[in-house]
C-alpha cells in the first residue's frame, strides 16, 4: 500500500505527519520514502542508519569534436536548447542544466561516434533503517534544476517490494508532486486553517481529483476556532481525518528534530487508526 | 494590452533597448516552505516606496491574498508542447513506446496514447514515428496577471495543478515586472519566491541584486537554509538572512547566526513568534500594520536593504 503525504502550501507539516505515520506503523513492514528531493528532512526525525548511498545519474550527450561534422542536427532537434553548435569555429557546446536526458540528440546524430551518451550525476539515493522502518531518501544535488527524474527513479526501481509505503512529497502541485502521487493508493493532504492553507489546499484537491485518488485532510496548527477547512472539506467531499492542535510545545519539539509521536505519545494511537482506516477501504 | 506572448517567446531576456537596468530586484526565498516569505514580502511592500511587486511562487501563489489586486488583466501562458498521437495514422508499431524514456506512451484498448502528465515534450516519438502520426501540441500551463494594488503594480501567476513548473512562467512574471518598472521608471522590484531549490527558485534568483533568505530555528529549517544558500552562492547572488519565529528555539537561532557568520552573510533581522501575526493572517490582513514586533523587524530589514543596495 502506498500512502502519499502532500500539501499545496509549504510548512504545513507533511514531514511531521509522514514520520509520525511511519513511527506508528509498528505492525506493518513499513518503508518511509522521502521524495521531497529538493529539501529532504525525514532523516532529521527518523535518524536512520544509512547503509547505502547510490549516485543517481542521467544520460547526457558527450560530443567528440574530432569526429563531429558540425551539421547541427542535434542542436536543431533539441527542444530544450541544450546543445549549441558553432560550425565556423568547430565548437560543440552542451549545457547540462538544460538537458532533459531524452535521447533525441543521440537518435538523430548522423555521424557514427560523434555523439555518445554518458552518465551525469544529479543526486543521490540514500537507503537505511530506522528501527523497523526501511528508510529511502532522494537528495537532489544543489544546482540541478529538476528532481522529477530522481523521484521517478526511486518509485520505479526502489519501491517494487511488498510494503506499507509512507511517502513524503514536496510542497506545491506541479510535476514533482504529480510524480509522487501518481502511483499512490491514498493521499493525505496536510493543511493549516488559514487563508493561505485553504488557497493551496484547493489547488492540491484539484490535482488529487484529476488523478482520481482517494484522499483525506489533516488540519495542522488547529486553533479550534477556524472553520474554513471544515467547510471546504464538506464542499469537496474529502473528509478531515485528523486535527493536530496548534501548540508551541509541538513546535519546539519539532525544532529539535523530535517526532510528534515521541513528544506527544498519545498521538500514536491516532496515526495507527489512520493507517488502519486507509488499509480497510474497499 | 499585455505585452508578452510572441515577443517573449523570441527573446525571453532583457531587450537590448533597456540595457541600463535602472531598478534593483530583491527576491525573498527560503529553502523550507512555510517560513514566512509571503508575509514578509507583503510587509516590505507596505513600507518600500516606489516599487513593483511580483509573486514568483507560481505553483502556490498566495501573495494576492494580502495585496488584494484589482483591475486584473490576465493572459494564458503556454509551456512545453506535448506529443499527441493521431489514432487514424498510427499503425500500432510500438516504436514510440519502446523509445520514450519517460514511459509516457500508454497502450490501452488497442490504441496508443501519450500521457500528458508524463510527457517531457522532447519530440523523440515524433521524430521516430514511421507513420508521421505524432505531432507536438502547445499546452496552456497557466495564466499570468498584471494588476493594481494599494502598493503599486502587482504581477503574479497561477500554474494549472499538475502542470510542469519549469521556471518559464516564473521568468515571465519577472519579465512583466521588469517591463512595468522600466515603463514607470520604478526603482525596486520585490519578488516573493518559491520554496525549494529547483528550477522555479533558480528562475526567481538569477540576476537579482539581493536574495533575502527567510529561515526558522528548526533542524529542518537549518538543513534547508544550507541548501538554498549553496544555490545563491552557485549563482553568485548576494544574500541576507531573516530568522522568523526565532524565539521558539534560541539554541538553534544561535546555530543560524553562527552559520551566517561563517559564511559572511548578514542577519538582517530576527522576528519573534506571535499570536498577533497568526490572527491577522487568518483575517487576510497585513500583519505588520497591527503587530509591532513584526513592524519593527520589517523596518530593520528595509534599512539593511538600503545599506546593501547603495
Amino acid at each position: 500500500m502506498y500512502i502519499a503525504v502532500a500539501s499545496g502550501k509549504g510548512g504545513t507539516g507533511k514531514t511531521l505527519v509522514s514520520t509520525s505515520l511511519a513511527l506508528s506503523a509498528k505492525e506493518y513492514r513499513c518503508t518511509y520514502v522521502d521524495l521531497d528531493v529538493e529539501e529532504p528532512n525525514g532523516a532529521i526525525f527518523l535518524a536512520p542508519e544509512i547503509r547505502e548511498e547510490i549516485p543517481f545519474t542521467l544520460q547526457v550527450p558527450e560530443i567528440d569534436e574530432n569526429i563531429c561534422t558540425f551539421c547541427e542536427t542535434c542542436a536543431k532537434s533539441c527542444l530544450f536548447n541544450a546543445i549549441s553548435i558553432i560550425p565556423p569555429v568547430k565548437k560543440a557546446m552542451f549545457f547540462p542544466d538544460l538537458c532533459h536526458s531524452c535521447g533525441v540528440c543521440a537518435y538523430v546524430c548522423p555521424v557514427d561516434g560523434a555523439l555518445k551518451e554518458v552518465a551525469r550525476e544529479i543526486g543521490k539515493i540514500r537507503i537505511g533503517r530506522s528501527g523497523n522502518i526501511t528508510f529511502i531518501e532522494g537528495r537532489l544535488q544543489v544546482g540541478q534544476l529538476s528532481g522529477v527524474p530522481l523521484i521517478k527513479g526511486i518509485i520505479n526501481d526502489y519501491m517494487d517490494m511488498e510494503s506499507l509505503f509512507i511517502v513524503d512529497s514536496s510542497p506545491g502541485t506541479s510535476c514533482p508532486v504529480v510524480e509522487s502521487l501518481k502511483k499512490s493508493d491514498y493521499v493525505i493532504l496536510v493543511t493549516e486553517p488559514n487563508p493561505f492553507g485553504l488557497n493551496d489546499l484547493k489547488l492540491t484537491v484539484e490535482l488529487v481529483k484529476e488523478l482520481g485518488k482517494d484522499a483525506g485532510i489533516i488540519v495542522n496548527k488547529d486553533d479550534g476556532k477556524s472553520t474554513i477547512i471544515d467547510e471546504f472539506s464538506r464542499e469537496v467531499n474529502i473528509p478531515v481525518i485528523l486535527e493536530i492542535p496548534y501548540s508551541i510545545d509541538i513546535q519546539k519539539a519539532y525544532s529539535n528534530g523530535i517526532p510528534l509521536v515521541v513528544s506527544m505519545p498519545e498521538t500514536a494511537e491516532k496515526f495507527k487508526a489512520i493507517i488502519k482506516m486507509i488499509s480497510r477501504r474497499p | 494590452m499585455l505585452h508578452g506572448g510572441s515577443f517573449f517567446k523570441k527573446r525571453p531576456h532583457w531587450p537590448p533597448e533597456a540595457k541600463m537596468k535602472n531598478f534593483k530586484e530583491i527576491v525573498i526565498i527560503s529553502g523550507k516552505g512555510g517560513t514566512g516569505k509571503t508575509t514578509i514580502t507583503a510587509s516590505l511592500a507596505d513600507i518600500i516606496p516606489d516599487k513593483i511587486v511580483a509573486d514568483a511562487d507560481v505553483d502556490a501563489a498566495n501573495l494576492y491574498i494580502l495585496l488584494k489586486p484589482g483591475n486584473i488583466r490576465d493572459k494564458d501562458f503556454t509551456g512545453k508542447s506535448k506529443a499527441e498521437i493521431n489514432k487514424d495514422l498510427c499503425t500500432n508499431c510500438n516504436l514510440c513506446r519502446e523509445l520514450c524514456r519517460f514511459h509516457a506512451v500508454e497502450f490501452n484498448n488497442g490504441h496508443y496514447r501519450v500521457d500528458p502528465y508524463s510527457c517531457e515534450g522532447c519530440g523523440l516519438c515524433k521524430i521516430a514515428c514511421p507513420a508521421q502520426a505524432i505531432e507536438m501540441k502547445d499546452q496552456v500551463v497557466g495564466k499570468w496577471f498584471v494588476s493594481d494594488t494599494e502598493f503599486g503594480n502587482f504581477v503574479y501567476a497561477r500554474l494549472i495543478p499538475g502542470a510542469e513548473n519549469s521556471g518559464s512562467l516564473v521568468t515571465m512574471v519577472r519579465f512583466q515586472a521588469k517591463m512595468a518598472a522600466v515603463k514607470k521608471d520604478i526603482k525596486t522590484i520585490l519578488i516573493d519566491g518559491p520554496p525549494g531549490i529547483g528550477c522555479p527558485v533558480t528562475a526567481s534568483i538569477t540576476g537579482v541584486d539581493l536574495a533575502i533568505i527567510v529561515t526558522e530555528p528548526t533542524y529542518s529549517g537549518i538543513s534547508d537554509l544550507e541548501r538554498v544558500f549553496d544555490l545563491t552562492t552557485h549563482f553568485k547572488v548576494k544574500s541576507g538572512i531573516v530568522i522568523n519565529r526565532f524565539d521558539i528555539n534560541p539554541g538553534n537561532t544561535k546555530k543560524v547566526e553562527s552559520f551566517a557568520k561563517e559564511n559572511g552573510v548578514p542577519v538582517f533581522a530576527k522576528i519573534p513568534h506571535s499570536q498577533c501575526i497568526m490572527e491577522e493572517i487568518a483575517k487576510s490582513s497585513l500583519p505588520s500594520r497591527k503587530c509591532k514586533p513584526l513592524a519593527r523587524a520589517i523596518e530593520k530589514i528595509y534599512e539593511q536593504i538600503k545599506n546593501e543596495l547603495l
